[in-house]
């Protein structure tokens, strides 16, 4: 007997959580539950500048006044908002000197993730920005990216060093006020990333973070704000991997991009948080909300590759403000067992002559839903708006389920918008096209799924492309090493 | 090369091959005709190792080994071709990464060391020459969007970059012109050798007319009911099957 779609799917149940492991390092750690006094506890930790506590403070307000939305094609049991700890940081209070300096567990967890930071130094140039816990404990390249005026650092460090900018430009697209999540997140944020490219400078290298969720109990709540001035381009690398757990973790992160006249971003992401185990216990929640914002002749691209979470939420959008400016959104999302994802995108169309383009792959097993849900939005002033979607489905299971929810708004008769939409299930004949050929069935499913996400893969930087297609052939093979 | 004795074959119950005998031989080209629904195909699936059949009854011997204990990757890394009637799409995998890792699991399957890049190209410049495949086919995706007889020329250059044993060309003139059918043809000759073989299924005698057969055998309800010289096939082209259907009738 062959390798059969059976077979595949208990493979696709057996193969475990690979990078389920926990580092032991003593944390500093705020009591349970929200108030006022828990967000003057973080403030003050973070030895804010007033206007940031008071800025908490009023987000605060607003969430508490929200509340949770349930509209999405997702269903779980609602976070104990009273019973997450909000702040969690390693208890080295000192920065560290050197790469020497840091603590030898720390390393070796960075090892386990595959990215030990001199390897990636020297081999790839990427500088990385590791956040574990909340807390950046290294940074690499600054001198670098410093000649060029590039400012890449944490989201704390910025809040000290360019605290004109940060006020400037944080909340300018996601304010406080736009939904749940990016609330409490405003109200509560640790830590994150800030990036700022000058005018017409041209980042030489992909910059990098990767996150992780380590406290058990700890809802991580990140802040990104990537800025390129004007005629400026950067290529912004995401990516994550949390440690095993059974206790769900709610992870509400606020991604802000801001992309000034002729300016470029690139932002790519390899989502691969704890999706829960085979029965469905566990997994992060993740309910993110990305946005940027195009000004004239600006672009921003969203890469994103979808693989972890129990229930992800997330849309990372494009608001083409300024004419002649471009959206691009190209997805891979993977569900598998339990797993839950709703996302897609949104294109608001604001200026004349601006472009969109919209790629998604969804990718489900075993018992998992996965939906596309995305809005195109041409208002009246844009006009020659133009949108492409295409959202593909593969299944590989009967008992999983693909769903498309594409929202169209045109108020601009001259707009062009084009929806293209499948849903397949892995071919059999596909498979045994392979296998007479000599190809085994694990690697016909990899070049099947590989191939079908290829339009995708194709938009990420090399070494995330490679990262992008092991975590596609863990996810679907139970081939774990 | 490949013997197969009183084959049995089933698909959802019904009996498809009824007791079917072929004897080929290393350096032969085999004809196999017959009606629609005489089972042709499902000799070819058979032998590539579909799963949807069952086997009944019966033995094959492929090169000294059984073939019917050996799983469908086996098969064909043991050796044995199947051009596809309808050759299948695989979006987004370009021809040449599809047969690179075809390749090299065949190799590795031998305990052979992976190809070098260099020497995949040049094999793949001299065998895509051979059915005049142009170099771009190559690199596209896996017969996504190729036309019929660019699909079917594909399947051959696949062919050719393989090496197989034994090729089975399952109905390789179905939707092909007369000049699509001569590459295809010529390409099928020119990778004769002495020590491989094939066997042709067709439903016309047209291919005939390029890839001469060293025997004809007629598949009639599910087994060969009649094998003979090349001439053979003229004989059925003029005559039809009726009197084959009408000799040899349940």
């Amino acid at each position: 007997m062959g390798y059969t779609e059976d077979d595949l799917a208990k493979d696709l149940e057996n193969s475990e959580y690979k990078f389920g492991f926990t580092t032991d390092i003593e944390s500093d750690k705020a009591p349970l539950g929200l108030n006022e006094s828990i967000i003057r506890f973080i403030s003050a930790k973070k030895e804010e500048p007033e206007w940031l506590l008071e800025y908490r403070l009023n987000c605060f307000k607003i969430w508490s006044e929200m509340t949770e939305p349930n509209w999405a094609h997702v269903h779980y049991e609602k976070p104990d908002f009273q019973a997450i700890s909000y702040y969690s940081a390693p208890k080295q209070s000192k920065k560290y000197e050197s790469w020497d300096d840091v603590d030898p567990e720390m390393k070796a967890t960075m090892a386990k993730l595959g990215i030990s930071m001199e390897e990636q130094q020297r081999l790839t140039g990427v500088a990385v920005d590791f956040v574990m816990d909340s807390v950046s404990v290294a940074t690499s390249f600054k001198s670098k990216l410093k000649e060029l005026g590039i400012i890449f650092c944490s989201f704390s460090e910025a809040v000290q060093e360019h605290p004109e900018l940060v006020r400037k430009y944080m909340g300018s697209v996601v304010p406080a006020t736009d939904n749940f999540y990016a609330a409490l997140n405003s109200a509560v944020f640790t830590d994150g990333s800030f990036c700022y490219i000058p005018k017409g400078v041209r980042c030489p290298m992909e910059l990098s973070t990767y996150f992780r969720i380590n406290e058990a109990n700890t809802g991580q709540f990140e802040r990104t704000l990537v800025v390129a001035d004007e005629g400026a381009y950067v290529s912004y690398l995401e990516g994550c991997t949390a440690p095993q757990r059974d206790e769900n973790q709610l992870h509400a992160a606020v991604v802000e991009l801001i992309a000034l006249d002729n300016a470029e971003i690139k932002y790519s992401t390899v989502q691969n948080w704890y999706p829960g185990d085979k029965d469905g216990v566990g997994g992060i929640y993740n309910f993110v909300t990305k946005r940027g914002i195009c000004e004239t002749n600006a672009k921003i691209s969203w890469t994103q590759v979808e693989t972890g979470s129990a229930v992800t939420w997330k849309y990372p959008s494009c608001i083409l403000k300024g004419d002649h400016s471009i959206g691009e959104f190209y997805s891979v999302a993977v569900t598998n067992n339990f797993q839950q994802a709703d996302t897609g995108t949104k294109m608001i169309h604001l200026g004349k002559n601006t472009k969109s383009t919209i790629i998604s792959k969804g990718i489900s097993a075993g018992k998992s839903q996965n939906s596309y849900r995305g809005l195109v939005q041409i208002h009246k002033n844009a006009a020659n708006a133009r949108n492409f979607s295409q959202c593909d489905s593969l299944l590989m299971t009967d008992e999983c389920g693909a769903h498309t929810f594409p929202y169209i708004e045109c108020k601009n008769p001259s707009a062009k918008i084009e929806h293209e939409a499948t849903t397949s299930k892995i071919g059999e004949d596909q498979i045994f096209y392979c296998l007479q050929r000599g190809i085994s069935e694990e690697k016909a499913i990899s070049l099947i799924v590989n191939g079908y996400c290829k339009e995708v893969l194709n938009q990420l930087p090399m070494e995330f492309a490679v990262e992008a297609q092991k975590l596609l052939s863990i996810s679907l093979e139970g081939s774990v090493g | 090369m490949i013997s197969i004795k009183n084959l049995h074959a089933s698909i959802d119950g019904k009996e498809i091959l009824k007791g079917l005998n072929l004897e080929v031989k290393a350096g032969e080209v085999h004809a196999i005709m017959g009606p629609n629904g005489a089972g042709k195909s499902t000799l070819a699936s058979v032998l590539a190792g579909r799963e949807e059949y069952e086997i009944t009854a019966g033995e094959v011997i492929f090169d000294g080994v059984d073939l019917l204990e050996m799983s469908t990757e086996d098969r064909a890394r043991e050796g044995l071709f199947l051009a596809f009637q309808y050759p299948i799409e695989i979006p987004g995998v370009s021809n040449i990464n599809f047969l690179r890792t075809a390749m090299n699991e065949i190799r590795a399957y031998k305990k052979e060391d992976p190809i070098s890049a260099k020497e995949f190209m040049a094999l793949v410049k001299e065998k895509s020459a051979l059915v005049e495949l142009d170099a771009k086919l190559a690199s596209r995706s896996v017969n996504e969007g190729f036309s019929g007889g660019e699909k079917k020329r594909n399947e051959i250059f696949q062919m050719a970059m393989l090496e197989p044993k034994l090729a089975i060309l399952d109905e390789t003139d179905s939707g092909l012109d007369i000049d699509a059918l001569r590459i295809v043809a010529n390409g099928v000759n020119k990778l004769k050798t002495p020590n491989n073989a094939s066997i042709v299924i067709t439903h016309y005698q047209r291919l005939l007319d390029y890839i001469v057969p060293d025997f004809v055998h007629v598949l009639y309800n599910g087994r060969i009911v009649k094998s003979g010289p090349k001439e053979l096939a003229l004989e059925l082209e003029e005559k039809g099957y009726d009197w084959i259907k009408a000799e040899f009738a349940e």
